[in-house]
């Protein structure tokens, strides 16, 4: 595993832990707290795990930190899935890190649709039109996906967006809500509650059971917000052949 | 195709498969029956392949159909009765077009089980019929409602009955090590599998609190820990070290931190221990817990080949008068 620990990483990371989740499932931690580094080596060795095509392995899924290779036990065993897992590890985790899918998704910052960005923004130690440029300015990843069905977590924003989950839930957050806390942003897949802060709206549905791809996102997809105007995320809105007006492209 | 017609139900209704694998990493856990084990041996005790059934939370309601098809009960124990003539659970029973089935309440357990021998046949989601409640997949069934069922391959064969082994009363459950067993101390786990807990009143099918006396298990950093994946049976604490056993709709990632995992052969007992019942954990090693898996094939065969047929008790027979069966006996002084 030691070609974890070399190479020109910014952040180094230590070796990962193999633990067991479930009779059927390994857990590969790449870390026990977050950092776009170890998520981005989880991401990356799910593809790889996935490339290997390994026999019984019946699920690869990868979180903030970790992976979870789940395994028919009636096709192979702990031990040598483990074995495999620890073979990967070895190898350099190559370009799979980065994003393959590229999406452009349209949010309206207007009061109406963001009724808590000034606060946000406060907290962030910026006005709210820096705000805006800043969370459209920079492409944001999907680091996992989560908390309700398709829901992405996005990230990383720079340090000074490390802002505090109000105390207070939001009783309703409506479906689409674009909102931030602790460096990272979500588009709400529901009207749920929360106590992150309601900083834009988008016009886009990220989960969609009946329809024949559920899930917009995958983890690791790379997202790029643009500003609209309200009446034209309420257009947005109004129409059927478009997922909010969002554009997704494959990045070979 | 045949329809079942729900003219009452209770308020916790659903239809149930072994639910959808496959999509942890996009946030949707694989839900299905709360508990298999019932739906696997609806499909022994029918003859039938695993098929989607009703699971009824807690109590029943009132069924019809328009064609005569074989149905068995499982899971927990629930009162039941066609046109009033009582039905046994765990074995199956004829249901004739247009006849009432009412079912009642649980007498033991939570999570009671109606299956068709041609299964309920509503549109397949993500390639299962289990309702999600939480992901927005399928909802409560609701009186008023009709659900397209399939058609009973053999509606004539031998009633079956199954005798299971209770799993309603509660018990030990057996725990294995997960990611984050090592988070608490030997102290905190050796008090976890020493104490007897009591189910409470609190759950559903995304999980079920655990009461007791004493302080909780807290983890001696608290609780910034960063948030991982979940599987169904993981015994999580809340902020005050309550725990909470995940059940079959339960997230796919969550914060708080898991003492270990309750091996999948013994989740039933989990989700049909009712509130009051009295539970206890046994932390086994990995190789003991690996040493548990077995395919639902092989679970299904291994409950196929433990169906016996019934031999009809008279008493339960209620127009035991209008059968033929002295038919050719005489006095004895007429030859």
């Amino acid at each position: 595993m030691g070609q974890t620990k070399r190479a020109g990483c910014a952040v180094q990371l230590a070796a990962p832990e193999i633990c067991p989740l479930g009779i059927d499932g390994v857990l590969v931690r790449f870390a026990r707290i977050l950092s776009e580094e170890a998520n981005t080596r989880a991401i990356g060795f799910a593809a790889q795990v996935k490339a290997a095509g390994l026999h019984g392995v019946q699920e690869v899924a990868s979180s903030l930190t970790s992976v979870r290779v789940a395994f028919n036990p009636t096709l192979t065993n702990r031990a040598d899935i483990t074995a495999q897992l620890a073979e990967i590890l070895t190898q350099p985790a190559h370009a799979t890190a980065t994003p393959r899918r590229a999406w452009r998704i349209p949010v309206a910052f207007g009061p109406e649709h963001a009724p808590q960005l000034a606060e946000a923004a406060a907290l962030a130690g910026v006005t709210q039109d820096q705000a805006v440029k800043q969370i459209t300015s920079q492409t944001l990843r999907v680091i996992a996906l989560g908390f309700a069905p398709g829901q992405p977590y996005l990230g990383m924003l720079p340090p000074h967006w490390d802002i505090a989950r109000q105390s207070e839930l939001t009783p309703k957050m409506p479906n689409g809500a674009l909102v931030a806390a602790v460096r990272q942003l979500i588009i709400f897949a529901a009207d749920a509650p929360t106590g992150w802060r309601h900083i834009g709206q988008t016009a886009f549905r990220v989960y969609q059971p009946d329809a024949p791809e559920p899930f917009a996102f995958q983890p690791g997809d790379s997202v790029q917000f643009c500003a609209v105007g309200d009446s034209e995320l309420d257009a947005l809105r109004n129409r059927g052949d478009t997922n909010g007006g969002a554009q997704m492209s494959v990045v070979t | 195709m045949p329809n079942l017609m729900i003219d009452s139900i209770g308020p916790g209704v659903t239809v149930q498969d072994l639910g959808r694998p496959g999509w942890t990493a996009q946030g949707l856990s694989t839900g299905g029956a709360a508990d298999r084990l019932a739906l696997l041996e609806a499909a022994a005790i029918l003859g039938a392949p695993l098929h989607a059934g009703l699971e009824m939370m807690g109590f029943g309601g009132v069924f019809r159909t328009d064609a005569d098809t074989r149905i068995a009960l499982t899971g927990a124990q629930m009162q039941a009765d066609i046109d009033g003539v009582p039905i046994a659970p765990n074995t199956s029973a004829f249901l004739r077009a247009g006849q009432k089935l009412t079912i009642g309440g649980a007498k033991r357990g939570v999570y009671g089980y109606l299956c068709f021998a041609g299964g309920v046949t509503t549109p397949q989601i993500m390639q299962s019929r289990a309702t999600h409640l939480t992901a927005a997949i399928g909802g409560l069934l609701q009186a008023g409602q009709t659900l397209p069922i399939g058609k009973d391959p053999d509606p004539s064969a031998p009633a079956l009955r199954l005798t299971n082994t209770d799993r309603c009363a509660g018990g030990v459950v057996r725990v294995m090590p997960g990611p984050q067993t090592g988070f608490f101390d030997a102290k905190t786990r050796a008090r976890f599998a020493q104490t007897t807990f009591t189910r409470s009143p609190r759950g559903n099918r995304q999980g079920v609190r655990l009461d007791h006396d004493g302080e909780g298990f807290t983890l001696a950093g608290g609780l910034n820990i960063t948030s991982d994946l979940i599987v169904a049976g993981d015994i999580q604490m809340t902020g005050d070290g309550v725990p909470y056993v995940l059940l079959a709709e339960c997230q796919t990632i969550g914060g708080y931190p898991r003492i270990g995992s309750i091996l999948p052969a013994d989740i039933p007992i989990i989700a049909q221990a009712a509130p009051g019942a009295r539970l206890q954990c046994r932390f086994v090693t990995l190789a003991e817990a690996d040493a548990t898996a077995i395919s639902d094939a092989q679970t299904l065969k291994s409950l196929r080949s433990r169906c016996a047929p019934i031999i009809r008790d008279p008493h339960d027979i209620a127009d035991l008068l209008g059968y033929q069966l002295i038919s050719g006996v005489t006095a004895g002084d007429d030859m």
